[in-house]
């Protein structure tokens, strides 16, 4: 893996970069990007034909969580099948490992202790030692793998949240020390809470490491969202500029741009999947720096303008694809009227529809966060696009 | 007529068509996924393109319930609603009545049943079954059946045949589009051979595009269900297709095809899926069952489905009946099977091979030779020699 930040903002943290991690013949992912989220190595509806129909190569990148295999199959198994890229039959595919997952498996703080860390699974609380993390990984052998953390929300007392940061760095030596390969494919997992001086802390703990990266966790867990750029700039102020940032936690666009101004190239979003559980549609136009649309649709009364409910009575005649000029498999091909019926039938094709949707419209909407960059506009495209949210919100346009 | 059946090959009564309707060149024999509500639960139109699917089979009922046959008829159709491009069937909505609804009751006029959503009573009637269905706008539409248990006996089963066979006349009045939709009738009957001969001859009288055999598949003996198969693919006129309702195992469709039936719809493939069963050439696989967990081997390594070409059977071991992605690449595998075996039918039988065929699909089935006594007799009538595929006696 080898990573190039190619534009800095002036007078800014955003930057673009480049990330080279599929061997020397393919192409970057350009960063800031999307890790696209899955449960058992595999969107939750998005099945390979349709992924490889997906802009590319910015849908390469998937998120995995070694915590789905608990159960099965086994490490052993996973190692003769040839790890997760084959046994996922996404052989052009990036996985990055995290423990972290949104979808099903929770960092339960509770019950960690100083062996490991707990979650909460399907199959039950279940402890993960470093030592079989890592035994995990090397059946996995996903592209890049983040240390064992010991994940703290933010309401936990400074002492609990000082042991998570002293924890998460024995863990991360931990990690290194049973890598044969000393953290050539690894990030190091960032915690710290909601304590400056902690983040400021693990953050130069972890830099003075030797791995290739940073996995920024502990968002998404209670923050206050005022002082969660504090908390972001703290940590990436304390990283050196040329290695990979990585935050999980931030779903929301308005959370993504965050992210984006603070330094942070990927984003561990789990947005998706939920939008798509709910029925919702992505519909913003993300060209709102150069395009004729600065101004978001105001006249939509379902949803919060930045996506439609599906499920809403009034899309049951409505032959119009979910987004006009979208070229996903959904809008070149069904229409909200059907969408909203499939909704209304609990039939498992709008979930299909919807995440190739939604997934298709995040991309583009990062591919947009990364021209701003690029063209030294990102400033204004973050300004406007958070203005045409607040219009919104305060305009009288009855919003669900 | 909107359709054109050409025979394009023959073994005894087995035959192999190409069956040409308004939306679609098909090949006989085929196989109908059921999609219930307007898809096919788990997979993209693409997909069923991609393995094969040639027509898709609609259930009236849930369609008249949501959306509704005005919405579909106003936005263009069930085609332009779920944007499928092929055939499309749908049935009459009376069987899903009987089989759903406790409260049914048939009458003259027509089904009598609780409407699930305010609990009113409603008639469907067999005007009304096919205006429904010239709304939704299939390539072909079922004739309202009365429809009787197969394992119920006596005077209903005589009543239900006439029955049917004024019905017929109601709907064939009813029936706005005969230039674009194909209505079949259905044969029933039970399982007795003079009512049933009486229905076939009934129906043929009236010229219609293309038979159904209905009131099978309904836990009667196999020996029966065959029999009444071949007695009325006899005696249904050679230039027709024939159309073997709720009939979806594999087996019993190369049965059936042997005798010379040429349309089966079923759920089955997919339900199976959802609970974790694969259909392999051996039979069924169970996904779910613990030896799996460690098996590195495709579902069925002579499968070249999507599925198959990337994943283990330890991986699906993991998935299925958890995850939505279990069932989507289950049923996917599911459907592909029943796409070949319909393919694998219709090419042996063009090309003269299909006791070859037969023989290879009992022998895999039936590895000891154990060929259930239904299969032989039925394959004796068929005129397709299986000897060598069962044991000999051990007396
Ligand atoms: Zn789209
Ligand atoms: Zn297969």
């Amino acid at each position: 893996m080898r990573f190039v930040v190619t534009k800095a903002c002036a007078g800014g943290r955003a930057r673009a970069g480049a990330l080279y991690i599929g061997g020397s013949s393919a192409a970057p992912i350009e960063t800031p990007s999307l890790l696209l989220s899955t449960c058992k190595g595999l969107p939750a509806f998005i099945s390979r034909d349709h992924l490889s129909e997906l802009p590319s190569p910015d849908s390469l990148l998937l998120s995995v969580s070694p915590l789905h295999f608990l159960d099965c199959p086994s490490t052993k198994t996973i190692s003769n099948i040839g790890g997760l890229h084959q046994m996922l039959g996404l052989q052009d595919h990036f996985f990055i490992a995290a423990t972290r997952d949104s979808l099903e498996s929770l960092p339960e703080s509770v019950g960690c202790n100083k062996h490991g860390a707990t979650f909460e699974t399907p199959s039950g609380r279940r402890l993960v030692k470093p030592s079989s993390y890592k035994e995990m990984i090397t059946s996995l052998m996903p592209n890049l793998w983040v240390s064992l953390a010991d994940e703290v929300p933010a309401w936990v007392s400074q002492k609990r949240n000082k042991i998570s940061v002293d924890r998460t760095l024995r863990w991360l030596d931990e990690c290194l020390a049973l890598d044969p390969v000393g953290g050539k494919d690894m990030l190091g997992f960032i915690v710290g809470g909601s304590d400056i001086e902690e983040r400021k802390h693990c953050a130069t703990e972890v830099a003075r490491r030797n791995v290739s990266g940073f996995w920024i966790g502990g968002f998404g867990l209670g923050e206050n969202i005022e002082e969660r750029s504090a908390l972001l700039n703290a940590v990436t102020d304390s990283l050196p500029e040329e290695k990979l940032r990585l935050v999980s936690g931030l779903s929301l666009p308005e959370e993504v741009l965050q992210g984006v101004a603070a330094g942070v190239d990927l984003f561990d979003s789990t947005y998706i999947y939920h939008l798509t559980l709910g029925g919702f549609a992505l519909i913003y136009p993300v060209n709102i720096v150069d395009g004729e649309t600065a101004e978001l649709q105001l006249d939509d009364s379902l949803g919060d303008c930045t996506k439609i409910n599906l499920r809403a009575t009034i899309y049951r005649m409505d032959t119009s694809p979910l987004v006009a000029d979208c070229t996903c498999f959904t809008c070149q091909n069904h229409t909200r009227a059907y969408i909203n019926h499939l909704l209304n039938v609990h039939e498992m094709l709008a979930h299909i529809l919807l995440e190739i949707h939604n997934t298709h419209h995040y991309l583009s909407f990062f591919r947009a966060v990364r021209e701003a960059i690029k063209s030294g506009k990102f400033d204004l495209f973050r300004q406007r696009f958070v203005e045409s949210r607040r219009i919104h919100l305060t305009s009288t346009v009855p919003c669900s | 007529m909107a359709l054109r059946f050409e025979v394009l090959g023959k073994f005894n009564r087995a035959r192999a068509a190409r069956l040409t309707l308004p939306h679609f060149i098909c090949q006989t024999p085929l196989f109908m996924p059921v999609g219930t509500q307007g898809t096919i639960k788990g997979l993209t139109n693409s997909q069923l393109q991609e393995i094969g699917c040639q027509i898709i089979l609609g259930n009236t009922y849930h369609l008249a319930l949501r959306p509704g046959p005005e919405l579909i008829d106003e936005l263009g159709g069930l085609h332009k609603f779920m944007n499928w491009k092929r055939a499309l069937l749908t049935d009459s909505g009376g069987f899903q009545m009987v089989s759903l609804l406790h409260l049914a009751d048939i009458t003259e006029e027509g089904v009598t049943f609780q409407s699930p959503v305010d609990g009113k009573p409603m008639l469907l009637t067999p005007e009304e079954s096919i205006q429904i269905q010239n709304k939704i706008g299939a390539d072909i539409i079922m004739a309202l059946d009365d429809v009787v248990k197969t394992t119920i006996t006596g005077p209903r089963i005589e009543e239900a045949m006439y029955r049917t066979l004024r019905w017929i006349d109601r709907c064939i009045a009813a029936h706005k589009r005969p230039d674009v939709q194909n209505l079949f009738g259905i044969v029933q009957g039970g399982l007795d051979p003079i009512l049933r001969d009486i229905c076939v001859k009934g129906l043929v009288d009236r010229n219609l595009p293309g038979y159904a055999i209905g009131g099978l598949a309904g836990g009667e003996d196999k020996d029966s269900f065959w029999r009444v198969v071949a007695q009325c693919t006899a005696s249904l006129p050679e230039d027709k297709p024939r159309y073997v309702m709720g009939v979806g195992y594999p087996l019993d469709i190369v049965v059936c095809s042997a005798l010379g039936a040429d349309m089966y719809d079923c759920v089955y493939p997919t339900r199976t899926a959802r609970f974790g069963s694969a259909l392999v050439p051996e039979g069924i696989l169970k996904l779910k069952n613990q030896a799996m967990a460690d098996d590195e081997r495709p579902i069925d390594p002579t499968c070249s489905c999507m599925v198959c070409r990337n994943y283990t059977r330890a991986y699906l071991h993991c998935l299925v009946t958890k995850d939505a992605m279990g069932s989507q690449l289950l049923s996917y595998h599911n459907l592909s099977y029943m796409m070949r075996l319909s393919k694998d039918l219709h090419t042996s039988i063009v090309e003269g091979l299909f006791p070859e065929f037969v023989q290879g699909f009992l022998r895999t089935q039936f590895p000891k030779g154990d060929v259930p006594e239904w299969v032989c007799n039925a394959m004796e009538v068929a005129g397709i020699d299986i000897s060598s595929c069962c044991a000999p006696l051990t007396s």
